[in-house]
């Protein structure tokens, strides 16, 4: 036994970009799946979900507005950055739900690989959902995916890590900013997943993570105007229709709970298009002159 | 400060009899304390003010919000905008209170005046080659006559920073004073003093009992256009002194932070200044003004938020 005291690591949100304390001061206690206390994490208050939104939806312009391809680039250089870090999300993932190393490990790799597997899909999937429509006149008729805009996220409770991803990396992957709702029990590895994203070029707000109790922090988000959609993932039944009955005041797409845990099998486009929706433009085909189409 | 003495508007008035008189006055005022100024103001901003007492605040602070646009860019198309704004700031809700007034540039007055016509709005309207005031004193003068004449119901005007800050302050005393006379009986007038280039708290102090003295019916801190406009410590600080003025003199003299004040929770911290500094007369929009654009959107927001229990959203306030 040495002398030396440990350090301890005060766990934190992420909201635009910053790493604050509960605005409300509050933090509750952590505990592995045996019981044991492992950190105390910030039990946030709806302030804080206020101010993750105002976050997102100031970074949502530029993230939007940025080249599909670079936001492949930038999800690319978040999962090299994960993979930089994968003893401590492996020794996270592993206290967390109670896995051995090697099962935890399994579980951290697929959470990787998933993250490349939705940078690829950044540049992609307007050619999927996308294209140009016959028309009966003399239009070229273009529809192209845009993204919804500020997407609420909440994320499975059970799968603390390889679950975040799954429902996260999709919702930025297409244009849209996130504020994540961690897993109430074991928020521990998505407070260090911000810690990857806020040194890997995603610009500050297009992910915020907020830890606590998801039955508080839920509804202010659910009912917030400025909140454009909600994935429903950790909620339970009960919330769930709550929620979904908040979220009708703004017309906000809501994603019901799905299972999302199952890295076997590729997660197909689903989650990406969830959060999608169609512009269609309507174009002239060549000039229109005095003696008709030149087309 | 000197204490309250029974003749003391006489006494004040012998002040401004020459530039010796009104210097050593200036120059007598105590020093200001930066850090326990800055300390009071801190301290008075972490009052928690929720539910009823909020709700109240927020309808407040709209209605003392100057809604101005000082742009270049100024469209008649704008100004009639922003009037309509000034009049139902929250067309969904019949029940939000009208701002204080719309403050726009002189040539705009007329305009302005034609879209708040029958509400209880006021024009108010920069002169005196605002922003700088680096122009000829007649130049000036003509610039406050053309806006009152077109119906501008105040006048904001700028001091001559630079001749404050070379220490001639009879010639910052005798513009005001011309300025306050072009005015006439109709436009009550604002002075605005551009904290951010006074250097000092203690040339804010001196600033504040030179325009007062010199007939202002507001004092402003800033115009807006440069890094440093109303800060609460400043605010606070001419507070203290209309305070302390209408102490000796019987006048009360209002007061308009401008300039940087964007959250209702910034807002309700001025409002807690001025309620606990120069005290209840002053919560008024006769004698305390925002003088704001973004403001405003914030108070609508926080108040739809009091109202319907759901944050809401930039959506659903106007962009200007």
């Amino acid at each position: 036994m040495s002398d030396r005291l440990s350090v301890l690591k005060t766990y934190k949100l992420y909201v635009g970009g910053k790493f604050p304390r509960s605005e409300s001061g509050r933090v509750y206690e952590v505990t592995d799946a045996k019981g044991k206390w492992l950190a105390n994490a910030p039990l946030s208050s709806r302030k804080d979900a206020r101010d993750a939104v105002v976050a997102a939806r100031k970074a949502f312009g530029g993230w939007s507005g940025a080249t599909a391809y670079n936001r492949g680039q930038v999800l690319y250089r978040v999962a090299e950055m994960l993979e930089g870090r994968r003893a401590q999300f492996v020794h996270e993932v592993a206290d967390a739900e109670g896995l051995s190393k090697s099962k935890a490990a399994e579980q951290v790799d697929a959470a990787i690989d998933r993250w490349v597997w939705y940078a690829g899909w950044t540049d992609k999937i307007a050619q999927v959902v996308g294209g140009g429509n016959p028309v009966a006149g003399p239009f070229f008729n273009l529809s192209s995916p845009e993204p919804t805009g500020v997407v609420a996220v909440l994320a499975p409770q059970e799968s603390s890590f390889l679950g975040l991803v799954s429902v996260l990396a999709p919702v930025i992957a297409t244009g849209n900013t996130a504020v994540v709702v961690a897993s109430e029990r074991s928020p521990l590895p998505a407070l260090s997943l911000a810690e990857v994203l806020a040194t890997s070029d995603v610009p500050g707000g297009v992910v915020n993570v907020l830890s606590g109790r998801t039955a508080e922090i839920a509804p202010p988000l659910a009912s917030h105007q400025d909140v454009n959609a909600i994935d429903l993932a950790g909620a339970d039944d009960v919330l769930a229709k709550e929620l979904e009955i908040a979220a009708a005041d703004n017309l906000k797409r809501v994603l019901r709970p799905q299972p999302v845990d199952n890295w076997s099998e590729t997660p197909g486009t689903d989650r990406l298009t969830a959060f999608l929706e169609t512009k269609t433009v309507w174009h002239p085909t060549g000039s229109l002159g005095a003696s008709g189409s030149s087309y | 400060m000197p204490t309250t003495a029974p003749n003391a508007a006489h006494a004040l008035a012998d002040v401004t009899a020459s530039d010796g008189t009104l210097r050593r006055f200036l120059h007598g005022l105590p020093g200001v304390d930066a850090v326990g100024l800055e300390a009071r103001a801190a301290s008075l901003g972490t009052r928690s003010i929720k539910t009823t007492a909020k709700a109240y605040a927020i309808d407040l602070a709209i209605s003392m919000v100057d809604l101005t646009t000082l742009e270049g860019a100024d469209t008649p198309g704008k100004v009639r905008a922003l009037g309509a704004k000034a009049v139902h700031p929250d067309p969904t809700d019949p029940a939000t209170p009208s701002t204080a007034a719309v403050c726009v540039y002189p040539d705009m007055v007329a305009t302005a005046k034609a879209a708040v016509a029958g509400s209880s709005v006021k024009v108010a309207s920069v002169a005196t080659a605002f922003p700088a005031g680096r122009a000829p004193l007649t130049v000036k003068l003509a610039d406050v006559r053309e806006a009152v004449a077109a119906g501008a119901d105040e006048i904001d005007m700028v001091i001559d920073r630079g001749a404050f800050l070379a220490g001639h302050f009879m010639k910052v005393y005798d513009e005001i004073v011309a300025v306050r006379e072009a005015c006439g009986t109709e436009a009550r007038l604002k002075v605005i003093f551009e904290t951010g280039e006074l250097s000092t708290y203690d040339n804010i102090r001196r600033a504040s009992w030179l325009g007062m003295l010199a007939g202002a019916d507001f004092i402003k801190t800033s115009t807006g256009k440069v890094a440093v406009n109303a800060t609460p410590a400043n605010t606070l600080l001419m507070l203290e002194a209309v305070r302390d003025f209408r102490a000796q003199t019987g006048i009360q003299v209002g007061v308009k932070p401008a300039g940087g004040i964007r959250t209702s929770k910034d807002a309700i911290k001025f409002l807690v200044l001025v309620n606990e500094t120069a005290g209840e007369d002053w919560l008024d929009n006769h004698w305390f003004r925002f003088g704001a654009s973004s403001l405003l959107n914030d108070l609508l927001m926080q108040r739809q938020k009091l109202a319907t229990g759901r944050y809401s959203g930039p959506d659903y306030v106007t962009v200007d």
